[in-house]
Protein backbone atom coordinates (compact mmCIF):
# COMPACT_ATOMS: atom_id res chain seq x y z
CA UNK A 1 0.00 0.00 0.00
CA UNK A 2 0.86 3.15 -0.57
CA UNK A 3 0.31 6.32 1.94
CA UNK A 4 -0.46 9.62 0.18
CA UNK A 5 -0.34 11.95 2.66
CA UNK A 6 -2.98 14.15 2.71
CA UNK A 7 -1.22 17.27 5.31
CA UNK A 8 -4.36 20.00 3.43
CA UNK A 9 -1.73 20.64 0.55
CA UNK A 10 -4.25 21.06 -2.18
CA UNK A 11 -6.31 18.14 -4.32
CA UNK A 12 -4.45 14.45 -3.99
CA UNK A 13 -7.13 13.29 -6.78
CA UNK A 14 -5.00 13.29 -9.51
CA UNK A 15 -1.97 11.77 -7.61
CA UNK A 16 -4.07 8.78 -6.35
CA UNK A 17 -5.87 7.83 -9.24
CA UNK A 18 -2.65 7.49 -11.16
CA UNK A 19 -1.05 4.59 -8.52
CA UNK A 20 -4.44 3.41 -8.58
CA UNK A 21 -4.43 3.08 -12.61
CA UNK A 22 -1.13 1.31 -11.77
CA UNK A 23 -2.93 -1.33 -9.90
CA UNK A 24 -1.84 0.13 -6.53
CA UNK A 25 -3.56 0.02 -3.02
CA UNK A 26 -3.91 3.87 -2.64
CA UNK A 27 -4.18 5.38 1.22
CA UNK A 28 -4.79 9.11 0.95
CA UNK A 29 -3.98 9.47 5.10
CA UNK A 30 -2.16 11.25 7.67
CA UNK A 31 -2.45 8.80 10.34
CA UNK A 32 0.86 7.75 12.02
CA UNK A 33 -0.41 3.89 11.91
CA UNK A 34 -1.08 4.08 8.10
CA UNK A 35 2.18 5.65 7.16
CA UNK A 36 4.21 3.44 9.33
CA UNK A 37 2.54 -0.19 7.40
CA UNK A 38 2.45 1.84 4.04
CA UNK A 39 5.40 0.02 1.35
CA UNK A 40 6.30 3.66 -0.10
CA UNK A 41 5.23 7.29 0.63
CA UNK A 42 3.81 9.91 -1.51
CA UNK A 43 4.79 13.38 -0.03
CA UNK A 44 2.79 15.86 -2.22
CA UNK A 45 2.57 19.76 -2.18
CA UNK A 46 1.52 22.61 -3.63
CA UNK A 47 1.68 26.17 -2.44
CA UNK A 48 4.90 27.72 -0.12
CA UNK A 49 7.79 26.02 1.53
CA UNK A 50 6.69 27.45 4.76
CA UNK A 51 3.24 27.14 4.32
CA UNK A 52 3.82 22.95 4.18
CA UNK A 53 6.53 22.96 6.70
CA UNK A 54 3.49 23.89 8.82
CA UNK A 55 1.06 21.61 8.26
CA UNK A 56 3.31 18.50 8.23
CA UNK A 57 3.86 20.34 12.08
CA UNK A 58 -0.16 20.74 12.16
CA UNK A 59 -0.61 17.42 12.03
CA UNK A 60 2.45 16.20 13.86
CA UNK A 61 3.48 14.49 10.91
CA UNK A 62 7.07 15.22 10.71
CA UNK A 63 8.43 12.52 13.85
CA UNK A 64 6.68 9.81 11.61
CA UNK A 65 7.79 10.66 8.42
CA UNK A 66 11.70 10.34 10.00
CA UNK A 67 10.83 7.13 11.74
CA UNK A 68 9.61 5.45 8.11
CA UNK A 69 12.38 7.58 6.00
CA UNK A 70 15.07 5.89 8.82
CA UNK A 71 13.58 2.53 8.44
CA UNK A 72 13.80 2.43 4.63
CA UNK A 73 10.36 2.97 3.54
CA UNK A 74 10.62 4.03 -0.01
CA UNK A 75 9.33 8.09 -0.19
CA UNK A 76 8.48 10.44 -3.06
CA UNK A 77 8.10 14.25 -2.78
CA UNK A 78 6.59 15.64 -5.50
CA UNK A 79 7.16 19.27 -6.50
CA UNK A 80 7.00 21.20 -3.34
CA UNK A 81 6.58 17.85 -1.62
CA UNK A 82 10.04 17.72 -3.12
CA UNK A 83 11.73 20.90 -2.28
CA UNK A 84 10.60 20.35 1.55
CA UNK A 85 12.97 17.03 1.58
CA UNK A 86 16.03 19.30 1.68
CA UNK A 87 17.71 20.84 4.48
CA UNK A 88 16.69 24.75 4.28
CA UNK A 89 14.11 26.45 1.63
CA UNK A 90 14.04 30.41 0.95
CA UNK A 91 10.52 31.05 0.31
CA UNK A 92 9.66 34.05 1.83
CA UNK A 93 11.68 33.50 4.66
CA UNK A 94 14.07 31.05 5.57
CA UNK A 95 12.64 27.16 6.86
CA UNK A 96 13.85 24.61 7.91
CA UNK A 97 12.81 21.69 6.25
CA UNK A 98 12.77 17.83 6.80
CA UNK A 99 16.56 17.19 5.55
CA UNK A 100 16.06 14.29 4.43
CA UNK A 101 18.37 15.67 1.40
CA UNK A 102 21.58 17.95 1.93
CA UNK A 103 20.53 21.36 0.16
CA UNK A 104 18.55 24.13 0.00
CA UNK A 105 15.95 25.48 -2.11
CA UNK A 106 16.19 29.12 -3.70
CA UNK A 107 14.45 31.22 -6.06
CA UNK A 108 15.97 30.04 -9.46
CA UNK A 109 18.76 32.98 -11.25
CA UNK A 110 17.29 32.24 -14.52
CA UNK A 111 17.17 34.65 -17.85
CA UNK A 112 13.99 33.61 -17.97
CA UNK A 113 10.44 33.51 -17.56
CA UNK A 114 9.20 32.79 -14.09
CA UNK A 115 7.31 30.57 -13.57
CA UNK A 116 9.04 27.97 -14.95
CA UNK A 117 5.65 26.31 -16.53
CA UNK A 118 5.50 23.86 -18.89
CA UNK A 119 6.74 20.52 -20.51
CA UNK A 120 10.95 20.67 -20.41
CA UNK A 121 13.04 17.60 -21.16
CA UNK A 122 14.76 15.79 -18.37
CA UNK A 123 18.80 14.84 -19.03
CA UNK A 124 19.84 12.01 -16.91
CA UNK A 125 22.89 12.79 -14.82
CA UNK A 126 22.86 9.32 -12.69
CA UNK A 127 21.25 6.14 -13.40
CA UNK A 128 18.75 5.16 -11.07
CA UNK A 129 15.51 1.87 -11.54
CA UNK A 130 13.22 5.52 -11.57
CA UNK A 131 14.51 6.20 -14.69
CA UNK A 132 13.87 2.83 -15.81
CA UNK A 133 11.08 2.79 -18.25
CA UNK A 134 11.88 6.70 -19.48
CA UNK A 135 14.34 7.77 -22.09
CA UNK A 136 16.48 11.02 -21.88
CA UNK A 137 15.06 13.99 -23.56
CA UNK A 138 10.98 12.94 -22.04
CA UNK A 139 9.27 16.03 -21.67
CA UNK A 140 7.64 15.85 -17.84
CA UNK A 141 5.19 18.59 -16.69
CA UNK A 142 6.91 22.04 -14.36
CA UNK A 143 5.49 24.97 -12.17
CA UNK A 144 7.70 26.49 -10.00
CA UNK A 145 9.88 29.90 -9.54
CA UNK A 146 11.94 27.79 -6.85
CA UNK A 147 14.49 25.40 -7.45
CA UNK A 148 16.67 22.77 -5.37
CA UNK A 149 20.52 23.36 -4.57
CA UNK A 150 22.30 20.26 -4.21
CA UNK A 151 24.97 18.05 -4.58
CA UNK A 152 25.72 16.50 -7.34
CA UNK A 153 25.43 13.26 -5.87
CA UNK A 154 21.84 14.28 -5.32
CA UNK A 155 21.02 15.00 -8.72
CA UNK A 156 19.41 12.15 -10.81
CA UNK A 157 17.89 14.37 -13.48
CA UNK A 158 18.08 17.98 -14.54
CA UNK A 159 16.62 20.46 -17.33
CA UNK A 160 17.99 23.48 -18.98
CA UNK A 161 15.77 26.28 -18.27
CA UNK A 162 17.04 30.60 -18.28
CA UNK A 163 20.68 28.99 -18.30
CA UNK A 164 21.04 26.92 -15.64
CA UNK A 165 20.12 23.54 -14.97
CA UNK A 166 16.83 22.60 -12.92
CA UNK A 167 17.66 19.71 -10.71
CA UNK A 168 14.19 17.67 -11.78
CA UNK A 169 14.83 14.14 -10.20
CA UNK A 170 16.64 14.16 -6.66
CA UNK A 171 17.26 11.49 -4.52
CA UNK A 172 19.24 9.67 -1.71
CA UNK A 173 19.10 6.26 -0.57
CA UNK A 174 15.00 5.52 -0.22
CA UNK A 175 14.13 9.13 -0.83
CA UNK A 176 12.88 10.50 -4.11
CA UNK A 177 11.62 13.63 -5.17
CA UNK A 178 10.33 15.12 -8.60
CA UNK A 179 10.19 18.84 -8.94
CA UNK A 180 7.30 18.11 -11.79
CA UNK A 181 4.26 16.64 -11.35
CA UNK A 182 4.63 12.96 -12.90
CA UNK A 183 0.63 13.00 -12.65
CA UNK A 184 -0.09 15.42 -14.62
CA UNK A 185 3.04 14.73 -17.30
CA UNK A 186 1.46 12.28 -19.50
CA UNK A 187 2.30 8.76 -20.34
CA UNK A 188 6.22 9.52 -19.63
CA UNK A 189 4.79 10.53 -15.84
CA UNK A 190 2.81 6.94 -15.53
CA UNK A 191 6.53 5.39 -16.88
CA UNK A 192 7.98 7.26 -13.42
CA UNK A 193 5.18 6.48 -11.15
CA UNK A 194 5.44 2.64 -12.46
CA UNK A 195 9.25 2.84 -11.75
CA UNK A 196 8.55 4.12 -7.94
CA UNK A 197 5.84 1.48 -7.89
CA UNK A 198 8.51 -1.23 -8.65
CA UNK A 199 10.82 0.31 -6.34
CA UNK A 200 8.02 -0.54 -3.71
CA UNK A 201 7.56 -3.66 -4.71
CA UNK A 202 10.88 -4.40 -4.26
CA UNK B 1 14.27 22.79 -23.51
CA UNK B 2 10.59 24.25 -22.67
CA UNK B 3 8.31 22.90 -25.45
CA UNK B 4 5.43 25.81 -26.74
CA UNK B 5 2.10 24.05 -25.54
CA UNK B 6 -0.72 23.63 -27.33
CA UNK B 7 -4.19 23.83 -25.37
CA UNK B 8 -7.51 22.94 -26.49
CA UNK B 9 -9.99 25.23 -24.75
CA UNK B 10 -13.69 23.93 -24.03
CA UNK B 11 -15.96 26.07 -23.79
CA UNK B 12 -18.81 25.18 -21.35
CA UNK B 13 -22.38 25.29 -20.79
CA UNK B 14 -24.29 23.56 -17.89
CA UNK B 15 -21.85 21.12 -18.03
CA UNK B 16 -21.82 20.54 -21.87
CA UNK B 17 -19.09 21.85 -24.44
CA UNK B 18 -20.29 24.61 -26.48
CA UNK B 19 -18.42 26.94 -28.86
CA UNK B 20 -19.36 30.43 -29.55
CA UNK B 21 -18.53 32.13 -32.35
CA UNK B 22 -17.51 35.78 -31.68
CA UNK B 23 -19.61 34.66 -28.25
CA UNK B 24 -22.69 34.55 -29.81
CA UNK B 25 -24.75 31.35 -31.77
CA UNK B 26 -23.44 28.40 -29.72
CA UNK B 27 -23.44 24.94 -30.71
CA UNK B 28 -23.37 21.63 -28.47
CA UNK B 29 -20.61 19.11 -29.28
CA UNK B 30 -20.50 16.80 -26.51
CA UNK B 31 -19.53 15.64 -23.24
CA UNK B 32 -16.05 18.04 -21.69
CA UNK B 33 -14.65 14.79 -20.18
CA UNK B 34 -14.77 12.70 -22.83
CA UNK B 35 -13.46 15.31 -25.39
CA UNK B 36 -10.66 16.67 -22.76
CA UNK B 37 -9.78 12.68 -22.61
CA UNK B 38 -9.63 12.62 -26.49
CA UNK B 39 -7.06 15.95 -26.15
CA UNK B 40 -5.39 14.14 -23.71
CA UNK B 41 -4.43 11.08 -25.97
CA UNK B 42 -3.99 13.57 -29.21
CA UNK B 43 -1.07 15.02 -27.17
CA UNK B 44 -2.34 18.26 -26.16
CA UNK B 45 0.01 19.74 -22.99
CA UNK B 46 -2.88 21.33 -21.69
CA UNK B 47 -6.98 21.72 -21.39
CA UNK B 48 -9.15 24.41 -20.40
CA UNK B 49 -12.78 24.61 -19.16
CA UNK B 50 -14.05 28.11 -19.75
CA UNK B 51 -17.63 27.66 -17.81
CA UNK B 52 -19.56 30.79 -19.79
CA UNK B 53 -22.78 30.12 -18.00
CA UNK B 54 -20.13 31.43 -15.72
CA UNK B 55 -22.63 32.13 -12.54
CA UNK B 56 -21.63 28.77 -10.63
CA UNK B 57 -25.63 29.09 -9.34
CA UNK B 58 -24.52 25.23 -9.57
CA UNK B 59 -21.73 24.58 -7.86
CA UNK B 60 -22.05 20.75 -7.93
CA UNK B 61 -22.08 20.47 -11.75
CA UNK B 62 -18.51 22.32 -12.05
CA UNK B 63 -17.61 20.22 -8.77
CA UNK B 64 -17.87 17.39 -10.33
CA UNK B 65 -17.10 17.97 -14.04
CA UNK B 66 -13.54 19.32 -12.50
CA UNK B 67 -13.00 16.30 -10.55
CA UNK B 68 -13.63 14.08 -13.39
CA UNK B 69 -11.47 15.93 -15.29
CA UNK B 70 -8.54 16.03 -12.53
CA UNK B 71 -9.12 12.21 -12.16
CA UNK B 72 -8.83 11.49 -15.60
CA UNK B 73 -6.70 13.52 -17.04
CA UNK B 74 -2.46 12.74 -17.09
CA UNK B 75 -2.18 16.69 -18.16
CA UNK B 76 -2.87 19.97 -16.14
CA UNK B 77 -6.19 21.19 -15.95
CA UNK B 78 -7.42 25.10 -15.94
CA UNK B 79 -10.97 26.24 -15.39
CA UNK B 80 -12.00 29.88 -15.79
CA UNK B 81 -15.38 31.80 -15.63
CA UNK B 82 -17.60 33.68 -13.63
CA UNK B 83 -14.59 33.44 -10.64
CA UNK B 84 -14.93 36.42 -8.09
CA UNK B 85 -13.56 35.47 -4.80
CA UNK B 86 -10.61 33.73 -3.25
CA UNK B 87 -12.95 30.93 -2.03
CA UNK B 88 -13.94 30.36 -5.52
CA UNK B 89 -10.65 29.78 -6.47
CA UNK B 90 -10.45 27.41 -3.41
CA UNK B 91 -13.46 25.91 -4.57
CA UNK B 92 -12.09 25.44 -8.45
CA UNK B 93 -8.34 24.07 -6.89
CA UNK B 94 -9.46 22.02 -4.07
CA UNK B 95 -11.79 19.85 -6.78
CA UNK B 96 -9.02 19.13 -8.15
CA UNK B 97 -7.72 21.85 -11.29
CA UNK B 98 -4.18 22.99 -11.45
CA UNK B 99 -5.11 26.63 -12.44
CA UNK B 100 -7.88 29.08 -12.21
CA UNK B 101 -8.40 31.80 -14.72
CA UNK B 102 -10.19 35.26 -13.37
CA UNK B 103 -11.01 38.08 -16.11
CA UNK B 104 -13.52 40.47 -15.43
CA UNK B 105 -13.45 40.04 -11.21
CA UNK B 106 -9.95 41.27 -11.60
CA UNK B 107 -10.85 44.20 -13.15
CA UNK B 108 -13.15 45.40 -11.03
CA UNK B 109 -10.99 44.16 -7.97
CA UNK B 110 -7.40 43.73 -8.72
CA UNK B 111 -6.78 42.76 -5.12
CA UNK B 112 -7.84 39.21 -6.19
CA UNK B 113 -4.98 38.58 -7.74
CA UNK B 114 -2.67 39.66 -5.34
CA UNK B 115 -4.96 37.66 -2.62
CA UNK B 116 -5.56 34.23 -4.64
CA UNK B 117 -1.50 34.40 -5.43
CA UNK B 118 -0.59 34.68 -1.89
CA UNK B 119 -3.18 32.25 -1.09
CA UNK B 120 -2.43 29.45 -3.77
CA UNK B 121 0.80 30.56 -5.40
CA UNK B 122 1.17 32.58 -8.27
CA UNK B 123 1.25 29.25 -10.77
CA UNK B 124 -2.21 28.58 -10.11
CA UNK B 125 -3.69 32.25 -11.12
CA UNK B 126 -4.25 33.08 -14.35
CA UNK B 127 -4.97 36.27 -15.64
CA UNK B 128 -7.36 36.24 -18.77
CA UNK B 129 -7.54 39.74 -20.58
CA UNK B 130 -10.16 40.49 -24.02
CA UNK B 131 -8.33 42.86 -25.67
CA UNK B 132 -9.34 45.33 -28.69
CA UNK B 133 -7.58 47.33 -31.04
CA UNK B 134 -8.30 51.07 -29.98
CA UNK B 135 -10.14 52.43 -33.52
CA UNK B 136 -7.08 55.06 -33.79
CA UNK B 137 -4.35 52.29 -33.28
CA UNK B 138 -2.85 53.96 -30.46
CA UNK B 139 -2.89 50.77 -29.06
CA UNK B 140 -5.70 48.15 -27.23
CA UNK B 141 -8.07 48.54 -24.83
CA UNK B 142 -9.64 45.86 -22.20
CA UNK B 143 -12.98 44.46 -22.08
CA UNK B 144 -15.10 42.68 -19.68
CA UNK B 145 -18.55 40.73 -19.35
CA UNK B 146 -17.60 38.51 -22.49
CA UNK B 147 -16.34 41.67 -24.48
CA UNK B 148 -19.29 43.33 -23.95
CA UNK B 149 -17.82 46.17 -22.13
CA UNK B 150 -14.64 48.71 -22.66
CA UNK B 151 -12.97 48.96 -18.81
CA UNK B 152 -10.95 51.90 -20.58
CA UNK B 153 -8.04 50.20 -19.50
CA UNK B 154 -4.90 50.05 -21.58
CA UNK B 155 -4.00 46.47 -22.30
CA UNK B 156 -0.32 46.91 -21.26
CA UNK B 157 -0.64 48.94 -18.47
CA UNK B 158 -2.73 46.12 -17.36
CA UNK B 159 -1.14 42.99 -17.68
CA UNK B 160 1.90 44.99 -16.26
CA UNK B 161 -0.12 45.44 -12.90
CA UNK B 162 -1.77 42.16 -13.38
CA UNK B 163 1.84 40.68 -13.08
CA UNK B 164 3.11 42.93 -10.71
CA UNK B 165 -0.23 41.97 -8.49
CA UNK B 166 0.85 37.99 -9.09
CA UNK B 167 -0.70 36.74 -11.75
CA UNK B 168 1.64 33.16 -12.91
CA UNK B 169 0.40 33.65 -16.44
CA UNK B 170 -1.41 35.75 -19.04
CA UNK B 171 -4.38 34.87 -21.14
CA UNK B 172 -4.83 36.73 -24.12
CA UNK B 173 -7.37 36.62 -25.95
CA UNK B 174 -7.53 39.68 -29.21
CA UNK B 175 -11.57 40.68 -29.76
CA UNK B 176 -10.70 41.43 -33.00
CA UNK B 177 -8.78 38.11 -34.47
CA UNK B 178 -11.46 36.03 -31.95
CA UNK B 179 -13.91 34.41 -34.06
CA UNK B 180 -12.63 34.90 -37.28
CA UNK B 181 -10.29 32.20 -38.18
CA UNK B 182 -7.72 34.58 -39.88
CA UNK B 183 -5.03 33.48 -37.56
CA UNK B 184 -3.57 35.13 -34.54
CA UNK B 185 -3.46 38.64 -33.30
CA UNK B 186 0.15 39.09 -34.03
CA UNK B 187 1.36 42.19 -33.61
CA UNK B 188 -1.22 42.68 -29.83
CA UNK B 189 0.86 38.94 -28.94
CA UNK B 190 4.08 40.79 -30.00
CA UNK B 191 3.35 43.68 -27.31
CA UNK B 192 2.37 41.80 -24.60
CA UNK B 193 5.06 39.29 -24.41
CA UNK B 194 7.92 42.20 -24.56
CA UNK B 195 5.89 44.09 -21.14
CA UNK B 196 5.79 40.61 -19.07
CA UNK B 197 8.03 38.20 -18.38
CA UNK B 198 5.50 35.84 -16.83
CA UNK B 199 3.77 32.48 -19.68
CA UNK B 200 1.93 34.49 -22.37
CA UNK B 201 -0.86 32.50 -23.58
CA UNK B 202 -2.10 33.27 -27.30
CA UNK B 203 -6.11 33.19 -28.14
CA UNK B 204 -8.23 34.16 -30.73
CA UNK B 205 -8.12 33.48 -34.74
CA UNK B 206 -7.15 29.91 -35.02
CA UNK B 207 -8.27 28.70 -38.30
CA UNK B 208 -5.82 26.11 -39.35
CA UNK B 209 -2.79 24.24 -37.83
CA UNK B 210 -0.51 26.99 -40.08
CA UNK B 211 -1.73 29.24 -37.51
CA UNK B 212 -0.10 27.77 -34.28
CA UNK B 213 3.01 27.39 -35.52
CA UNK B 214 2.82 31.06 -37.37
CA UNK B 215 2.27 32.60 -33.76
CA UNK B 216 5.32 30.91 -32.52
CA UNK B 217 7.39 31.27 -34.95
CA UNK B 218 6.50 35.34 -34.86
CA UNK B 219 6.22 35.76 -31.09
CA UNK B 220 7.74 34.40 -27.93
CA UNK B 221 4.33 33.40 -26.55
CA UNK B 222 4.53 30.25 -24.32
CA UNK B 223 1.28 29.10 -25.61
CA UNK B 224 -1.80 28.56 -28.34
CA UNK B 225 -5.30 28.06 -27.70
CA UNK B 226 -7.75 27.01 -29.95
CA UNK B 227 -10.83 25.85 -29.73
CA UNK B 228 -13.49 25.11 -32.88
CA UNK B 229 -10.09 23.84 -35.15
CA UNK B 230 -10.25 20.77 -32.60
CA UNK B 231 -13.66 20.22 -31.49
CA UNK B 232 -15.08 20.26 -35.01
CA UNK B 233 -12.23 17.51 -36.03
CA UNK B 234 -10.43 19.73 -38.74
CA UNK B 235 -7.29 19.37 -36.96
CA UNK B 236 -5.82 16.59 -34.24
CA UNK B 237 -3.26 18.24 -31.47
CA UNK B 238 -0.69 15.55 -33.17
CA UNK B 239 -1.36 17.42 -36.67
CA UNK B 240 -0.75 20.76 -35.30
CA UNK B 241 2.91 19.16 -33.55
CA UNK B 242 3.51 17.58 -36.49
CA UNK B 243 3.66 20.57 -38.45
CA UNK B 244 5.29 22.64 -35.59
CA UNK B 245 8.05 19.88 -35.76
CA UNK B 246 8.67 20.10 -39.23
CA UNK B 247 9.44 23.80 -38.35
CA UNK B 248 11.71 23.59 -35.72
CA UNK B 249 9.52 24.12 -33.23
CA UNK B 250 10.14 22.98 -29.57
CA UNK B 251 7.37 20.57 -29.33
CA UNK B 252 6.17 17.17 -26.78
CA UNK B 253 5.12 14.57 -28.87
CA UNK B 254 3.74 11.40 -27.77
CA UNK B 255 5.96 8.31 -27.02
CA UNK B 256 5.62 5.75 -29.82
Amino acid sequence: MIAIIDYHVGNLGSVTNAFKRLGMDVAVTRDHDVIRQADGIILPGVGSFPVAMKHLEQYDLIDVLNEVKDKGTPIMGICLGMQILFETGYEFTTTQGLGFLSGTVELMQVNEKLPHMGWNQLIFNHQHPVLNHIEEEDYVYFVHSYAANCPDEELIAYCEYGGIKVPAIVGKDNVLGCQFHPEKSGEVGKMILKAFKEIVEQ
Amino acid sequence: MLAKRIIPCLDIKDGKVVKGVNFVGLKDVGDPIELAKEYDRQCADEVVFLDITATYENRDIIRDLIQRGANELSIPLCVGGGIRSVEDFRMILSSGADKVSVNSAAVKNPQLIKDASDEFGVQCVVLAVDAKARDDQSGWDVYVAGGRINTGLDLIEWVKKGEALGAGEILLTSMDADGTRDGFDIKMLKAVVEAVNIPVIASGGCGDKEDIAEVFEQTNCDAALAASLFHFGEATVDEVKDICAARHIPVRRNKQ
